[in-house]
């Protein structure tokens, strides 16, 4: 391949160089009927799962119809997305915060043909391009991160198992028979890039044990202050260590039993790796979270399954256990109540009786004072 | 022919749900065919490799990405995640795999010229592979080489007028909700007010210059559609002041079943007939509703604008007109201290552009965090260690009991000196001669 240069002279870095330009302006993009209604809308309707319907004060109507999205796409999928804004939507379409694409067009009759062009659209495995749907009280798309496909610090991976959550659940994102919506994340450690800790139901990839420390390198490649703050529990301190050589050498020592596996010190510290494939590393699930303020105030989500096992390709014991959840949950909660509300009004001992999951000491708070608000100081329970 | 192969992962083409799978390989036989002639700056073999090397991870259970990986573009101190492949040997197209995170446009709407020009110059100088979006918002380019990355941001400010994203400890990519674009309950122009903020603070997103990282999230509602409550350290909340306004036609259409509840959004399941009792008055969360007669009454004074009623009815109630947000300052995930969720310390600010007051209250934050956060402490912890007050005293707001969910229930209550008539310099001798020993 010869290189091709883009004009950027590498003998004269700032020659030419723009900077802090910001992202292009939104109003560029936005559809015609979108910026004629811009803060003038009445309501909305969802038509059916998927298709909505929003009313400006003008009468005008802009009817969206939401696509299921892997997050991880090549560019020929985003052209063919561009093909059928194209050929629909005067060349616009938008992405949601759960990463579904939404493709908008301005009058009833055209919902049809896209309706139809979109669903007749799928990869040679078999699985949909755009299924259509994500909206309501329903499960839409799960909010992932990188895991194998790109980080360095993941315990799972994080395309793999939403693939094969979606598929088992694929029914409720094409449906809306739920209790309220019900949103699903993921994240491949604890680090929880975006939004496992606040979700209907999360899963989590975590460790069991703790890092494996590679003296020979330790003290040149890591600052050893900065991997002694990183621990949470204060298991870690700085120690001389003495070499089979018979050098000493300056790195780390860890308390193993003060160790719970954040990786937060490999984070800080290369040569502190702790992932095992060999039954150490797997998920948690945690559920009950939720950021809207409707009815309740925003909920952390709380772990309820202390341990599920890494079984690629397709994770079948999470897998099941979410489902447990999900159907426990669409049987017991009234009309508008989110997971979390619902656990609670039964109450936590209730959750997982009629889930199925075992209660284990692991799911008891340890971690510092509020662990204590954790605990049960009533005799309110239930037997 | 597949370069590598991937029983595992092939299992993944299979379900109904978009397979990514299937989606890395269509762009593997596009570069491998390569109809267009494009002179590939990466290897051609990109997403074969990274299928490769998922594949491995699969079968051993352990990721196969080098820790760390420091890259960038000159002029900037983030926006390039850099990934080093620990097996280069085996899976050479993979070998460098840096990330580039593109700053996207409030609200992501497109236009398929954008995204076809993206893509080309992607397609180019990149794996072809990308997500839409990373969870800040960022478009995120995933896997290039490092000689490609002053390429690339060259092409992408000279021909595209796009800046990179945020990494590393500084601003990161703000964003918000749909906002006023497309949804009747925003009561700020969260799009605006995202755009502009992010023009304005340009340096400290490109720059870093914090203890730690630093978002911005823009939500229009408390419905919270970008979760800023939860994701942002400081998370700004679209809020009324005045009436919830109602149609009182409307709440008649609903009650007699000609409008479905709720938009529509329980079709799916056979709920019973709309019980404005039940499913409105009773689960209102301050009991401020009532019925007299077929007339629905709020007493908008004990409202706490939750957004229940508003959304079950959204033809019916709409928000009100004396508009503004709330800011809410502290969240974060787990590391290290545990989880927050953004703690109210402004119940609310009016939101027009220029945003003079907002942007006021931003840098008196930022200087005091700049000085006093330690070294990786977002600003809610350093808001857990300091204090709540310290945090308002330094915004210079009001002390007001809707900052907090309830007064503390421990005595350990400091005072000012100041405060305390006779201060606190006394001396022993005049004690003694009142109590003896």
């Amino acid at each position: 391949m010869a290189f091709i240069s883009s004009g950027y002279d590498p003998k004269q870095p700032m020659k030419n160089r723009i900077t802090d330009i910001g992202p292009k302006h939104y109003e560029q993009f936005l559809p015609p009927v979108i910026k004629k209604n811009y803060g003038k809308w009445l309501y909305h309707e969802i038509l059916e799962p998927g298709i909505l319907m929003h009313k400006a004060e003008s009468g005008d109507e802009v009817y969206t119809i939401r696509v299921g999205s892997p997050r991880l796409m090549g560019i020929q999928t985003i052209r063919e997305m561009c093909e059928i804004a194209d050929k629909h939507c005067g060349g616009h379409l938008r992405w949601t915060t759960r990463n579904n694409v939404e493709f908008m067009v301005d009058s009833k009759d055209k919902v049809a043909p896209l309706k139809e062009d979109l669903l007749s659209r799928k990869h040679t495995g078999g699985s949909y391009k755009f299924p259509i749907g994500g909206t309501g009280a329903g499960m839409t798309n799960i909010i992932h991160t990188q895991g194998w496909v790109h980080c360095h610090t993941a315990a799972t991976d994080a395309s793999g198992t939403v693939k094969a959550v979606m598929d088992d659940l694929f029914e409720e994102f094409t449906q809306m028979r739920l209790p309220a919506q019900l949103r699903v994340s993921m994240a491949c450690c604890v680090n929880m890039c975006g939004a496992v800790h606040c979700s209907d139901i999360g899963f989590v990839g975590y460790h069991r044990k703790p890092p494996i420390i590679d003296h020979n390198v330790l003290d040149q490649i890591c600052e050893v202050p900065l991997a002694v703050s990183a621990c949470p529990t204060a298991a870690i301190r700085p120690t001389k260590v003495d070499m089979p050589d018979g050098t000493k050498v300056n790195s780390v020592a860890i308390k193993q039993e003060r160790c719970m596996f954040c990786g937060n010190c490999y984070t800080m510290c290369p040569a502190l790796p702790l992932s095992d494939g060999a039954g150490g590393d797997g998920l948690i699930i945690m559920v009950g979270g939720k950021v809207s303020n409707r009815i309740s105030n925003p909920k952390f989500s709380k772990v309820v399954v202390d341990f599920v096992p890494n079984e690629p390709p397709r994770w079948p014991t999470l897998v099941k256990k979410v489902r447990q959840i999900v159907d426990a949950y669409s049987k017991g909660a009234h009309k508008y109540e989110r997971l979390g509300e619902w656990a609670e009004r039964i109450g936590w001992e209730r959750f997982f009786e009629v889930c199925d999951l075992e209660f284990t000491w692991h799911l008891i708070d340890d971690f510092r004072d509020p662990a204590y608000e954790t605990w049960r100081q009533t005799t309110n329970f239930k037997f | 022919m597949a370069k590598h192969k991937t029983p595992l992962l092939d299992e993944l083409e299979k379900g109904p749900w978009p397979s990514f799978v299937s989606d890395i390989k269509r762009e593997a036989e596009s570069r491998a065919k390569n109809e267009k002639g494009v002179e590939y700056q990466i290897p051609v073999d990109v997403c074969d490799d990274l299928l490769g090397v998922l594949e491995l991870s699969y079968n051993d259970g352990e990721t196969h990405w080098k820790h760390g990986g420091i890259v960038g573009v000159f002029g900037y101190g983030g926006g390039v995640i850099g990934r080093y492949c620990d097996q280069p040997e085996q899976f050479p197209g993979v070998a460098h795999f840096h990330t580039v995170r593109v700053n996207q446009p409030s609200g992501l709407y497109y236009t398929t010229e954008f995204l076809n020009q993206l893509s080309d110059l992607w397609e180019l100088r990149g794996s072809g592979l990308t997500n839409m979006h990373g969870s800040t918002g960022d478009i995120v380019w995933l896997g290039t080489t490092t000689p490609q990355l002053e390429e690339i941001f060259y092409e992408l400010t000279h021909n595209l007028d796009t800046d990179l994203g945020g990494s590393g400890s500084n601003l990161r990519t703000p964003a918000c909700c749909l906002g006023m674009s497309r949804c009747e309950f925003a009561c700020i122009d969260a799009q605006a007010i995202c755009h502009d903020f992010t023009n304005e603070f340009q340096d400290f997103l490109h720059r870093p210059a914090f203890p730690y990282k630093f978002k911005f999230k823009f939500d229009g509602c408390p419905n919270g559609c970008v979760a800023s409550i939860a994701r942002s350290d400081l998370s700004f909340i679209g809020l009324w002041k005045d009436n919830i306004r109602i149609d009182q036609k409307a709440v008649k259409a609903y009650i007699g079943g000609e409008i479905p509840p709720n938009g529509g959004a329980h079709a799916g399941r056979d709920w019973g007939k709309f019980d404005i009792q039940k499913e409105i008055i009773a689960l209102c969360p301050t009991q401020c509703m009532w019925m007299e007669g077929d007339t629905l009454k709020i007493n908008d004074k004990e409202c706490n604008h939750c957004m229940h009623c508003i959304n079950a009815m959204p033809r019916a109630l709409r928000i009100g007109e004396d508009t503004g947000c709330a800011m809410l300052l502290g969240a974060k995930a787990p590391i290290l201290d545990g989880a927050q969720m953004g703690t109210l310390v402004v119940p609310f600010i009016k939101c027009e552009a220029p945003y003079t007051e907002i942007k006021d209250l931003i840098e008196k934050l930022f200087e005091f965090w700049m000085e006093e956060g330690k070294n990786r402490e977002r600003v809610g912890e350093t808001m857990k260690r300091v204090g709540l007050y310290k945090i308002l005293q330094v915004l210079e707001v009001e002390v007001d009991a809707r900052v907090v969910q309830e007064p503390r229930t421990n005595p350990y209550i400091f005072w000012k000196e100041e405060e305390v008539p006779g201060g606190w310099d006394r001396q022993i001798a005049d004690y003694r001669s009142r109590h003896k020993m």
